[in-house]
């Protein structure tokens, strides 16, 4: 009952937020927000395949490109329905994960971080080749989406729209993972073989769960178009793919609200550094090599400790 | 086809193919030997390419260039061997993951610190700067032709060094059983920053090989790296023979996909529509490549026994 209250008061405070950025006179800020919870829905939907599937994509970035153009390419041909554009993306990340997983799954440990990155690559060859939407220079969108009567051209809808779609995500993550489902994927990292010889299908597992992944993070990329009011090959660099699994592991893996934690931490961080100097990358640089030499604690894990502890 | 046309894209294609071997030779052994991912190769390749504009532009000498490229990549590998990824061996690949991504933002930036956001240009060292004929009619700069030669040293070089040596012996026992060799009294942790600052001059050397090639910049490392990565994963990860058939492999497909693809796809489709696929079918052709292989045989064309 307090967990599920202490849960209904953080999501009060995250509705709220908006109205505190405009009390403060710091309306910046509720775009700043957006950006953290389209980044805190693709980094728990990697934590689905590198937390409980353990399996490292490095090619995440490319699903956040997929769900971008999907708004970019229907937006520059007129349609500005939301939903049309959240189900291009869904269908069309959930293929693109389908095809190269099927081959990316034959493999394993480092050759699948290699196997995605490479796949990853390959869509943003492609973005940087349609020269109708942009090609290398990216496309802006002149029209803002719409959702029923909502325009999501509005910061704070669209920081409320965001903000559904991660409780909603959190949600069918936590059923998703809490299920057989769940527990299939986290025996199969922990002994793969012993999963095989009880009888279960763990290709079919990780391959749904790579999957949905994939489809989770198509949406995080229609929000970040939404957000920026902009698509651009550089959506799907390798760095980005990078920084969501830096994400993950802040956050501590295998927990989904940990990616969401994680992804709050490196934006604030990267913003806060970039406030200081313009060689911030330098610092958070440092910051990430100190982070994997000591020994690890996620800042969830963290938080669970001092939360177990009290 | 133009046969002439074709002589100068195969060359451009071995050039390209060289010089993945150099990165792709480095990487596969350090992998293939220390089980360690290093994101952050492609940096070293890029410090390579710095240290030679600094010197060769100090110096207006292009061996002073090359060597103090070997020198300086050599002992950065060592240093961050040394201090940091040495530490990373016995963890799993998110923490490598996790530091030489940190290492390629540090570089990056210390390459902007030092030398500018901008591009360097290199001119081509004066003893190399005229063409060869090749084929009647065809000449090729004589560069691309000692790059080549160069690549195909090395590549000779490091075979027999792995093969024939002491050190290659002791190279290829830790592969296979690293506990092994430390019982029979060798410093498994010096050798292993050996491999490693070998490894990194590899990458060193081609970063500085391709210093007047292309032009010299932050971030010039990552895009060489992902095709490493491309020619690790086909060629087999930890095979250095592999490394070598599949950087070859790659360097032609892509140099000819680039070259001729465009051109053919102009003859069987609408122009309007040739156009648009041409150039995104051609650089994508190396990452198909790469799915078809792994569709086939997921552990890479040779497969290394360790790893």
């Amino acid at each position: 009952m307090v967990r599920l209250l202490s849960w209904a008061a953080l999501l009060a405070a995250a509705a709220l937020l908006p109205f505190a950025a405009d009390l403060a006179g710091q309306g910046y800020y509720v775009g700043f927000a957006t950006r953290i919870l389209v980044f805190a829905i693709a980094a728990m939907a990697l934590d689905l395949v590198l937390g409980y599937g353990g399996l490292v994509s490095l090619g995440h970035a490319a699903y956040l490109g997929i769900g971008a153009y999907a708004v970019g390419i229907w937006t520059s041909h007129g349609v500005t329905a939301a939903p049309v554009h959240w189900a291009t993306a869904i269908a069309a990340g959930g293929l693109f994960a389908l095809l190269t997983g099927l081959v990316a799954l034959r493999t394993a440990g480092v050759a699948f971080i290699m196997i995605t990155l490479a796949f990853a690559q390959m869509l943003f060859f492609l973005a940087v080749s349609l020269k109708g939407y942009g090609g290398d220079d990216g496309l802006t969108l002149w029209d803002t989406a719409r959702l029923g009567p909502l325009d999501l051209g509005d910061d704070r809808t669209l920081y409320w729209v965001a903000l559904a779609w991660l409780v909603l995500l959190l949600l069918l993550g936590r059923r998703l993972v809490g299920a057989r489902f769940g527990l299939v994927l986290l025996g199969a990292r922990a002994n793969e073989r012993r999963m095989r010889a009880m009888g279960l299908e763990v290709g079919r597992h990780r391959l749904l769960a790579y999957v949905l992944s994939g489809m989770a993070t198509s949406i995080a990329g229609c929000l970040l178009a939404h957000t920026t009011d902009f698509v651009s090959p550089a959506y799907m660099n390798w760095q980005v793919s990078g920084e969501l699994v830096v994400m993950v592991i802040l956050g501590g893996i295998g927990t989904l609200y940990g990616a969401i934690v994680g992804a709050a931490a490196l934006l604030l961080l990267e913003e806060l550094l970039a406030g200081l100097t313009q060689h911030w990358r330098l610092i958070l640089g440092a910051i990430l090599i100190a982070m994997a030499i000591l020994p690890r604690r996620g800042l969830a894990t963290l938080l669970a400790a001092i939360r177990g502890r009290s | 086809m133009d046969p002439i046309l074709l002589a100068t894209q195969a060359l451009n294609g071995l050039q390209l193919g060289v010089m993945l071997f150099l990165m792709a030779a480095g990487m596969t052994l350090v992998f293939g030997i220390m089980g360690l991912i290093n994101l952050a190769h492609g940096s070293l390749y890029m410090a390579g390419a710095y240290a030679m504009a600094a010197t060769f532009g100090a110096t207006g000498s292009f061996l002073a260039g090359l060597g103090a490229a070997l020198a300086a990549v050599a002992v950065l590998g060592a240093a961050m061997e040394y201090a940091v990824l040495r530490r990373l061996y016995a963890r799993d690949h998110l923490d490598q993951v996790l530091a030489t991504f940190g290492f390629i933002l540090v570089f990056n930036e210390l390459a902007r610190m030092i030398w500018g956001p901008a591009a360097l240009f290199l001119t081509v060292p004066a003893a190399l700067s005229h063409t060869v004929e090749i084929l009647p009619g065809a000449p090729y700069p004589a560069y691309r032709l000692a790059v080549i030669g160069a690549g195909i040293a090395v590549a000779i070089a490091l075979y027999l060094l792995i093969a024939r040596t002491r050190l290659g012996m002791l190279i290829r026992a830790g592969a296979s059983n690293r506990t092994m060799v430390s019982a029979l009294g060798v410093d498994i942790g010096r050798l292993y920053t050996l491999v490693f600052a070998l490894g990194a001059a590899l990458a060193g050397l081609a970063g500085a090989m391709a210093g007047p090639v292309l032009s010299v910049e932050p971030g010039m490392g990552e895009p060489v790296l992902i095709l490493t990565l491309v020619v690790i994963v086909v060629g087999g990860i930890g095979s250095i023979r592999g490394a070598f058939v599949a950087a070859l492999l790659i360097g032609f497909i892509d140099t000819i996909g680039r070259a001729f693809l465009p051109a053919l796809l102009r003859d069987l489709l609408a122009p309007s529509a040739a156009n648009a696929v041409g150039p995104a079918l051609a650089s994508m052709l190396i990452y198909l490549t790469m799915a078809v292989v792994l569709a086939i045989r997921p552990q890479g064309l040779f497969a290394a026994r360790t790893g």
